[in-house]
């Protein structure tokens, strides 16, 4: 089903007896365990509802492609600060998908450590819940404490919760100018406290990553006078042979964001683990099995390729604090995709689940392989 | 009088085995039951409601939350948690069937993580207390609510509380990483840590600004902050509201987010001038600070574009700090404009709508209208970057029939707000104040999705009844901060 309007789609949840799949552009739909229901085609809820720069606000349709809303920001000088990525490569699809999957997913990229993630930024929702109902919550103002903060919970649901039509979004000015340091020949740990060392510093390095054999990169953004200011600062607090990287900041970065480097082969397995930074370098140590690894999120977030069928407990048993999850395996139906939680926080989530959707409808078990938990 | 759920009579006769089982649960002076003791939690910082709760509770221990919530829970008792008490809202409003759950001895930091730019914390622990256990490393977290000496880090969450700086560094939500809870059934459950996304369905983002409703914070991690190395600001006179929106729109528009931008109207203005001397200019309808931070070079070059921007809209009065002293004395008229109208009248209500900017005139005009109307003053103060407003409202609750008016008058701004697109509260929280407003800006469909919510939590709605969720009976309509004889319930503390 493609609804147009919101009345539509309510009417149409409300008289559902079976579950649907609910995609944008879906380019997504390979992420989590496959859902068994009706397709349910959000893609033409893609006005512009309101965008105000000068409000710093963005009211935009679900079905919107994040492509043309990166492109109307850009024309403003404004951008959306937590850097979504584009995983078109990563997953093998046609485009970065739709603005209701960046938030369904709640993605985040290299920005995140310094601006906050994408649920940072949502202000507010329009949905229809597995009820048939619309409703809506937050509002088009940039602080808001009135009732409950369901437009984050909407963020990294993965759609499990409520068919959104149209999300809220805070936008911010693009700075005007930006570098990366690249210092080469370090080693996971010696990188890791390096990227701390930076990110204790008052330079304000907006992303921190590091790519074995290859190097570790620190992102100053901002206006060029401050970036010479603060660049120079933190040369002389790293006091390592640094480059500096003007023209290909921008693309190093994107790269970055895309997972670019394990797109080649899509046959691996793509892991996501997410952990206090200066972990990073043990749980690489702690991992023995075949792989290619960086970090971003100056350790925090660890993208892994490890060969298909790879245990999921294997690598889970490498870290005691944190989450991991599989992005991206042709034979994921063995693995435990999503990081298992405590029995307490299990059986809330699967309340709050129904608290949305009684009759789950939405993606069931999209999130949670055992079906029975519904969600 | 405001009308709060109605006292469970099987409960109240219970009161002296309640007492016992807690005493048996909270050991030596943890449990109070003392009228003349329990008197001092008998309201928050909304001072117009008081009401002595059944009996306070002081746990030291997460086992010891864990069962007093698990014995509230199988004995069907209302609780109300509460931190410094400082809530604007009446969020920590005690019932008089219900325990007041004090987390006050939970007080202690229990690690700092320099490496990894964290903070863990127990929710008795103040704002400015984190600040000050890592400030001599050059850290400090960024929420700054003008309570942050008395209020604690598990209010906060409650409350989501922002500060004059939340436009550039964000809310509670925005620095809060991990949480502990317990659950009314005293299930201790785990949100997030020192890594920076929690997995699953975003449980942390809904508890931070729950109002207590929820569940029972017993940890809190933290983002910790390298200090700007600096901060300037500008102080310029507009002569009409008008000129100093546009000047505040063409700020944003033109890529810059300053660490703070407030503003005053011209009532506000006097009123402050004349307590603080702060050298502010007095033939000007608007005044506007704008604060930049960061380094010295990126400060300067931003201080020129946001004067240039302000000439541009025909600023009259412009002065720029050059020393730290002149910045701080900047801020002090601002600081000092609730004492300030507290001194002019001898009641005033607080309240805390958030508009989109560019409605301002309109909203201000509409102010002015209806102070004429009820016949009370109005002074504003305004988070100018986010839209927050904080219209006080000038009454004498000696003259008959003035509090009764002020009420109305405030119910009717947030009403305005809302029509423009606003919001009823954008940091201090619906509490009991604006409970029975919440119909304005939510449908039915709207509140029963966010109650369904609270029952995934609560199912028994024994977490903090009679808060943010309208009642069924209503009574007088609310929506504001009654400060009688200029004097909040912590008179200590800065309130702007």
């Amino acid at each position: 089903m493609n609804p147009h309007f919101e009345t539509e789609l309510a009417e149409r949840i409300r008289g559902a007896t079976s579950p649907f799949e609910i995609i944008g552009a879906g380019t997504k739909r390979s992420i989590g365990y496959s859902v068994d229901g009706a397709i349910l085609d959000l893609s033409s809820f893609n006005q512009i509802l309101a965008y105000e720069p000068e409000e710093l606000i963005l009211d935009v349709g679900a079905g919107a492609k994040l492509s043309d809303i990166e492109n109307l920001l850009s024309k403003n000088n404004q951008y959306l600060a937590f850097e979504p990525p584009d995983y078109s490569k990563l997953l093998g699809t046609k485009h970065a998908g739709t603005i209701g999957g960046m938030v369904a997913c709640n993605l985040s990229g290299p920005r995140r450590l310094k601006a906050g993630a994408m649920r940072d930024h949502i202000l507010g929702v329009t949905a229809v819940s597995g009820r048939g109902e619309i409703f809506k919550a937050g509002a088009r103002v940039v602080k808001n404490v009135t009732g409950y903060d369901v437009p984050k919970l909407m963020a990294g649901s993965y759609g499990t919760l409520a068919a959104f039509t149209s999300v809220i979004i805070k936008t911010l000015p693009k700075p005007e100018a930006e570098e990366t340091l690249l210092i080469t020949g370090l080693s996971d740990s010696e990188a890791v406290q390096t990227m701390s060392k930076a990110m204790q510093s008052s330079a304000e390095v907006s992303a921190a990553a590091h790519i074995p054999n290859q190097g570790t990169y620190l992102r100053l953004e901002g206006i060029q006078p401050s970036i010479d200011y603060r660049r120079d600062n933190l040369m002389k607090l790293l006091n390592a042979k640094i480059e500096i990287l003007k023209s290909e900041s921008n693309q190093i970065w994107k790269d970055i964001r895309d997972v670019s480097m394990f797109a080649e082969n899509q046959t691996y397995d793509i892991w996501r683990i997410s952990v206090a930074p200066s972990e990073a370098p043990l749980v690489i140590a702690n991992l023995n099995v075949q792989k290619r690894y960086f970090f971003d999120w100056a350790g925090g977030l660890i993208w892994l390729e490890v060969p298909q069928g790879t245990d999921g407990a294997l690598i889970r048993s490498a870290f005691t604090s944190g989450h991991a999850t599989l992005i991206r395996s042709t034979i994921k139906s063995a693995q435990e995709i999503f990081h298992r939680q405590a029995t307490a926080h299990a059986a809330l989530s699967a309340r709050v689940k129904n608290s949305f959707d009684p009759k789950n409808i939405f993606n069931p078990g999209r999130m949670l392989k055992d079906n029975s938990c519904k969600f | 009088m405001l009308m709060m759920p109605k006292p469970d009579e099987a409960v109240l006769a219970r009161r002296a085995e309640i007492v016992a089982a807690l005493k048996s649960i909270v050991p030596g002076e943890g449990v109070i039951d003392a009228s003349r003791q329990m008197s001092v939690y008998e309201s928050d910082g909304l001072t117009a409601y008081k009401q002595m709760p059944m009996v306070v509770v002081l746990p030291e221990t997460v086992a010891q939350v864990s069962a007093v919530l698990r014995y509230a829970h199988d004995n069907n008792i209302k609780i109300v948690p509460r931190g410094a008490g400082t809530s604007l809202s009446g969020g920590a409003l005690p019932l008089e069937d219900g325990i007041l759950l004090g987390m006050s001895k939970f007080n202690r930091i229990v690690e700092i993580d320099y490496e990894n730019r964290c903070a863990i914390v127990q929710p008795g622990v103040t704002n400015l207390g984190i600040t000050k256990a890592v400030e001599h490393k050059g850290f400090y977290y960024a929420p700054d609510p003008s309570s942050q000496i008395a209020c604690t880090i598990g209010g906060n969450v409650a409350e989501n509380s922002g500060g004059v700086h939340c436009l550039k560094y964000g809310l509670t939500a925005n620095n809060v990483l991990g949480i502990e809870m317990v659950l009314i059934t005293g299930e201790v459950v785990r949100l997030g840590g020192k890594h920076l996304d929690s997995e699953g369905y975003d449980l942390l983002g809904l508890m931070t600004g729950s109002e207590g409703l929820l569940g029972v914070v017993t940890e809190v991690t933290v983002r910790i902050l390298q200090k700007p190395e600096t901060a300037r600001a500008v102080l310029v006179g507009f002569p009409s509201n008008e000129t100093a929106g546009q000047c505040v729109a063409d700020i944003i528009s033109a890529g810059i987010i300053p660490g703070g931008m407030e503003m005053m109207d011209r009532p506000a203005i006097h009123a402050v001038e004349e307590f603080v001397h702060a050298d502010y200019p007095l033939d000007v309808e608007a005044l506007l600070i704008v604060e930049l931070d960061g380094p010295q070079v990126e400060v300067d070059h931003l201080i020129t574009r946001v004067s240039d921007i302000a000439l541009k809209n025909k600023s009259v009065n412009l002065r720029v700090s050059n020393s730290e002293a002149e910045r701080v004395l900047f801020w002090a008229g601002r600081k000092a404009a609730f004492p300030a109208v507290g001194r002019i009248s001898p009641d005033y209500m607080c309240m805390d709508g958030t508009i989109p900017r560019k409605r301002l005139p309109e909203v201000l005009s509409g102010m002015a209208e209806l102070s004429k109307k009820y016949g009370l003053g109005v002074a504003n103060v305004f988070h100018a970057g986010d839209g927050n407003l904080h219209p006080l409202i000038l009454f004498d609750a000696n003259k008959e029939g003035e509090l009764d008016r002020a009420e109305r008058f405030g119910a009717d701004i947030l009403r305005l707000c809302v029509k423009v697109g606003g919001v009823l509260t954008g940091e201090h929280g619906v509490g009991v104040e604006k409970r029975d407003l919440m119909p304005e800006m939510f449908t039915k469909v709207d509140l029963d999705q966010q109650l369904r919510l609270k029952c995934a939590f609560d199912d028994q709605g024994l977490l903090n009844p009679g808060k943010v969720f309208p009642q069924l009976h209503r009574c007088a309509e609310m929506g504001r901060v009654h400060v009688s004889g200029g004097k909040f319930a912590h008179p200590d503390l800065p309130r702007f």
